[in-house]
């Protein structure tokens, strides 16, 4: 039910209204309780026809690159070879 | 969207495995309040790479499912109204009421719409002026701010012959209940994503503060989970219960005030009654004064004769994350998706119809 989809924003139309694609399908959604201003080319998560919430891309590459170091760590020391032997 | 995308990254979530199957936390409860996030954590498998001290709980976050059957008595009454076409969310039709569902509802000749949006129950009434649309609104934080916006969207343009029939619910205070019955056993918390994402991830910092319960605001990928859960083992390793948003794309700590924001302009807290839960204090959102014209509850006189469970079903324990749906008596051979006996299995987010598509197929 909570369930919400990231779309990219493709058009901006009258009343509050914009047109998206959600995973290669084109849908007229509401922006009417985004928080701030949606361009062409933004990513934002869309829940029942409104999008709620803008997807933060770098924030996103950011996150990503704190698990890639975690994964770095753990492929520097593998599994069942202690390095102080 | 490919940065996205990389959420699923296989190589990068075996690396997570490896950290969670090393950790000393000895037995330990994790419990997820959301509904897709129970649907996730098993469609992604995670549930099967756990080490066995890890126990992985549903809480009560499907909100067809914690609705209780007199609020759904009360949207068939409405359904049956002269006049009336009911629209609600899909999930809701199935759902067996105490004498009839709103599928049943609707082959006796009463108009009953599945609506994807509150635009589409708009749309309707636009399209038919002499009928009276009524949205029977169900869900939690992250659907509010929907008909908050289709209630305004209404007034601005006096549309006059649309209302809502609200049964939403907050996480927050069904979160509280169930820690306060002190059932089960919780040791860290997975939080809700999407409901985060309009009230905050702030919101939860009571679960480290007022009870010791680390909690993690999580996406619904599988790196996202796997981290969450990560999170909340080496918070409980470390003695160190605290907030971490591991979602932090899309969460921010104050949340969407201005979806927030048309909700309590639009709605009020009051007294809501959950499944499994019985009545719970300002847990639930009803339409304020000014709006009385677009609440069907005082548009309609509707009456709702006793209202009354499945004997047989258990979903209130479900929900409670006391009993796992397979402990329920009659889980897989009289209740199934294609006839079942409560919410949980009708649900595509219920916790006994995740049970039957995935845990099954590996039993
Ligand atoms: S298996 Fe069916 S009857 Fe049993 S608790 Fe789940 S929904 Fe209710």
């Amino acid at each position: 039910m909570c369930l919400a989809v990231p779309a990219k924003v493709l058009e901006l139309r009258d009343d509050n209204m914009a047109l998206v694609d959600i995973s290669g399908t084109q849908r007229e959604i509401s922006l009417m309780v985004l928080d701030g201003d949606a361009a062409p080319g933004d990513f934002v998560l869309i829940h029942v026809g409104y999008a709620i919430e803008k997807i933060d891309e770098e924030e996103a590459a950011r996150t990503l690159a704190m698990f890639e170091e975690l994964s770095m760590l753990d492929e520097q020391l593998p599994e069942g070879e202690d390095p102080l032997a | 969207m490919s940065v996205l995308h990389q959420f699923r990254d296989s190589t990068r979530a075996q690396a997570i495995i490896e950290r969670i199957r090393g950790r000393s936390t000895g037995d330990i409860s994790i419990m997820e309040f959301c509904g897709g996030h129970t649907v996730a954590i098993f469609r992604s498998g995670i549930r099967t790479v756990m080490p066995e001290h890890v126990r992985m709980l549903s809480g009560p976050g499907c909100p067809v499912c914690v609705t209780s059957n007199g609020d759904l008595d009360r949207a068939v009454a409405l359904a049956k109204t002269p006049g009336v076409i009911l629209t609600t969310y899909g999930d809701m039709l199935k759902v067996p009421g105490s004498r009839e569902s709103l599928m049943q509802v609707r082959a006796q000749g009463y108009q009953v719409e599945i609506v994807y949006s509150t635009l589409d129950a708009l749309k309707l009434a636009a399209a038919h002026p002499d009928r009276e649309v009524v949205f029977f609104a169900i869900g939690f934080e992250t659907t509010a701010p929907a008909a908050a916006a289709a209630v305004l969207q209404a007034q601005a343009k006096g549309v006059r012959n649309f209302s809502i029939c609200s049964v939403m619910k907050l996480t927050i205070p069904g979160a509280k209940a169930l820690l306060a019955m002190g059932e089960v056993k919780v040791d860290g918390v997975i939080g809700p994503g999407h409901v985060s994402s309009i009230i905050g991830s702030d919101a939860w910092r009571f679960l480290p503060e007022e009870y010791d319960i680390p909690v993690a605001i999580s996406g619904f990928e599988p790196l996202d989970l796997l981290a969450a859960t990560d999170a909340i083992m080496q918070m409980h390793e470390e003695k160190r219960p605290a907030l971490v948003n591991s979602y932090s794309r899309v969460v921010r700590p104050e949340g969407n005030r201005k979806a927030w924001g048309a909700v309590e302009r639009v709605f009020s807290l009051a007294e809501a009654s959950w499944r499994g839960f019985g009545s719970i204090p300002e847990s639930g959102l009803v339409l304020r004064e000014e709006f009385s014209d677009f609440n069907a509850d005082l548009r309609f006189d509707v009456t709702v004769e006793d209202s009354t469970e499945h004997p047989a079903c258990r979903c209130g324990e479900v929900l409670r994350g006391v009993l796992t749906p397979p402990e329920c008596s009659v889980f897989g051979t009289a209740c199934t998706p294609e006839s079942p006996l409560g919410p949980c299995m009708v649900s595509s987010e219920g916790s006994c119809a995740a049970y039957y598509h995935y845990q099954r197929q590996m039993a």
